[in-house]
C-alpha cells in the first residue's frame, strides 16, 4: 500500500506491548497508591476490548484480589455482553459483580423518555421495535452530517427519518442515563472497598470526546487514554484477553439495534480513524497519509477537519466545574 | 429575512459582544457560533419558519455556513417552491 521509502501504515502505530504494559502498571501503582491513596481498582467491564485491557492492567498493577470487575448489563445490551465480560474476569482471576441496571433505568424513565422522542419522529415506533441513530459518512462530500433515526419493526421493516434537534438531544440525554448509572455503581463499589475507579477510554475516544460527561468520562485514572485503539488491540493480544473479546466488532452496545462506533460518531472504522488521528497529531499531510492508507487525500483532509471540529465541540466534556474566582488553596491537579 | 435569522442566532447561540456586528460573510462554524448540533437547530428553524424542506444533499457550507449564504439559499428555495419571500 505504501510507496518506496514510506513506512507501512500499521508501523505508524507500532508498539512494544511488554514495555507499554510495564510502564502503565508502574504508573497505575504510583497514581492510585501514592496520589489517590486507594488500595485497588474498580473497572466497569462491558465485554469490549477497552474495558478488558483496562481490567487486565489493573489486575497486574494491584493483583487480582484488589481488582473488581463490575458487569452492568441492561435491557438493550447484546446477548453476549455478560458472557464475554465474565470470561474476561474469569481469565484474570478477578471477582466479578453483576449489577443489572435495567430497574434503575426504568425508575428514571430512561427508556420511556427516549421512546417518546423516537415516536415523535417515527409515530409507528412501539412494542417490539428496535432503533439506533446514525450519521452519514464524512467521505466524498463536504455536507454537514445530521443524525438519522433508523427504526426497525418486529417483522424487520425499516423506517429512517432525519432527527430534529429537540428529539436528537432528548434521545441522547435519556440514553446518557445508562453511562451515568453505571458510573454511580462503580463508585459505590469503589467507595465500599476504598478502591479507585479506572476509566476505559482509548485515545480516539478521549481525544474526540466520545464519552458521557459524568458517565463513562468520569474516573480517577484512565490507564489507556494515551493509546490508539489499534495499540489497545495489540496489548489485548499480549495480555491474553479471550479471543472472542478480541474478535468482537466495536459497537456502542447502547441502542437496541446494533450500532457500530463509526456510524454513530467516528468518521471511519477505527483502524483508519487511528491512522488519521495519528497523522493529524504528527503533522503528516493529507497527501502523504493518502499514499500510505489508501484513502483519497481530500477525504483525509475532511477527516482532519472533523477531528478539529469534534475537539472544539467536546471541549466542554473535558472541563470540570469552572470557578468564578480561583481558590488557590485547593489544587485542581495531583501534585 | 436576514434580521429574523440574526435574531434566531442571537437568541440561541453566543454571537459575541456585538451580535449585529457579525459580518454576513463570516463562517458561523469557524467563528464558533454554531457547532454540529447548532446546524441541526438552524436547519429546523429554517424549515419551520420559511416553509422549506432542506434535503440532505443541500446541507452544504455554501448554503448554510454564513448568514449571507443562508439568506441566498432560503430565497432560492422559496422561489423554486413559488413561496412568496
Amino acid at each position: 500500500m505504501s510507496g518506496s521509502g514510506t513506512i507501512e501504515a500499521p508501523d505508524l502505530l507500532a508498539i512494544d506491548p511488554e514495555e507499554a504494559v510495564e510502564a502503565i502498571v508502574a504508573s497505575l501503582r504510583e497514581i492510585v497508591g501514592k496520589e489517590l491513596r486507594r488500595r485497588g481498582a474498580v473497572v466497569g467491564v462491558s465485554g469490549g476490548i477497552d474495558s478488558s485491557v483496562t481490567v487486565a492492567l489493573c489486575a497486574r498493577a494491584f493483583g487480582p484480589g484488589r481488582t473488581l470487575a463490575v458487569l452492568m448489563p441492561e435491557a438493550d445490551s447484546s446477548d453476549d455482553t455478560l458472557e464475554l465480560s465474565r470470561s474476561v474476569a474469569d481469565s484474570l482471576g478477578v471477582e466479578a459483580v453483576v449489577e443489572d441496571i435495567t430497574p434503575i433505568l426504568e425508575a428514571v424513565r430512561c427508556y420511556e423518555r427516549r421512546d417518546e422522542a423516537v415516536r415523535r419522529v417515527v409515530p409507528e415506533f412501539g412494542d417490539g421495535w428496535r432503533f439506533k441513530i446514525v450519521l452519514p459518512s464524512v467521505l466524498g462530500t463536504d455536507a454537514y452530517r445530521l443524525f438519522t433515526v433508523v427504526a426497525q419493526s418486529p417483522n424487520g421493516e425499516q423506517v429512517e427519518a432525519r432527527l430534529p434537534a429537540g428529539e436528537y438531544l432528548t434521545i441522547v440525554a435519556a440514553t446518557n442515563f445508562k453511562q451515568r448509572t453505571r458510573k454511580m455503581l462503580e463508585y459505590f463499589h469503589a467507595d465500599a472497598h476504598n478502591y479507585a475507579v479506572a476509566g476505559t477510554p482509548n485515545r480516539l475516544e478521549y481525544d474526540q470526546g466520545f464519552f458521557v460527561k459524568l458517565g463513562d468520562g468520569a474516573a480517577d485514572v484512565k490507564p489507556i487514554a494515551h493509546l490508539y485503539k489499534t495499540q489497545v488491540y495489540r496489548l489485548a493480544e499480549y495480555l491474553e484477553i479471550p479471543e472472542k473479546v478480541r474478535a468482537r466488532k466495536p459497537t456502542t452496545d447502547t441502542y437496541s439495534l446494533e450500532q457500530t462506533q463509526d456510524e454513530f460518531y467516528f468518521s471511519l472504522p477505527y483502524e483508519q480513524m487511528d491512522l488519521c488521528l495519528y497523522g493529524h497529531n504528527n503533522g503528516i499531510s493529507a497527501d502523504d497519509l493518502a499514499g500510505r492508507i489508501g484513502i483519497a487525500a481530500e477525504d483525509i483532509q475532511r477527516v482532519y477537519e472533523d477531528i478539529e471540529q469534534k475537539r472544539r465541540t467536546t471541549r466542554y466534556l473535558h472541563l470540570g466545574a469552572q470557578l468564578v474566582e480561583p481558590v488557590p488553596e485547593v489544587p485542581a491537579k495531583a501534585s | 429575512m436576514e434580521d429574523a435569522i440574526r435574531e434566531f442566532l442571537a437568541a440561541n447561540f453566543f454571537l459575541g459582544d456585538d451580535p449585529a456586528g457579525l459580518p454576513g460573510s463570516a463562517s458561523l462554524i469557524e467563528a464558533g457560533v454554531i457547532d454540529s448540533t447548532g446546524v441541526l437547530e438552524l436547519v429546523g428553524y429554517l424549515e419551520d419558519t420559511f416553509g422549506i424542506r432542506i434535503r440532505d444533499d443541500e446541507l452544504l457550507p455554501e448554503n448554510l455556513d454564513t448568514i449571507d449564504n443562508v439568506v441566498g439559499f432560503v430565497t432560492r428555495k422559496q422561489q423554486e417552491a413559488g413561496t412568496p419571500t
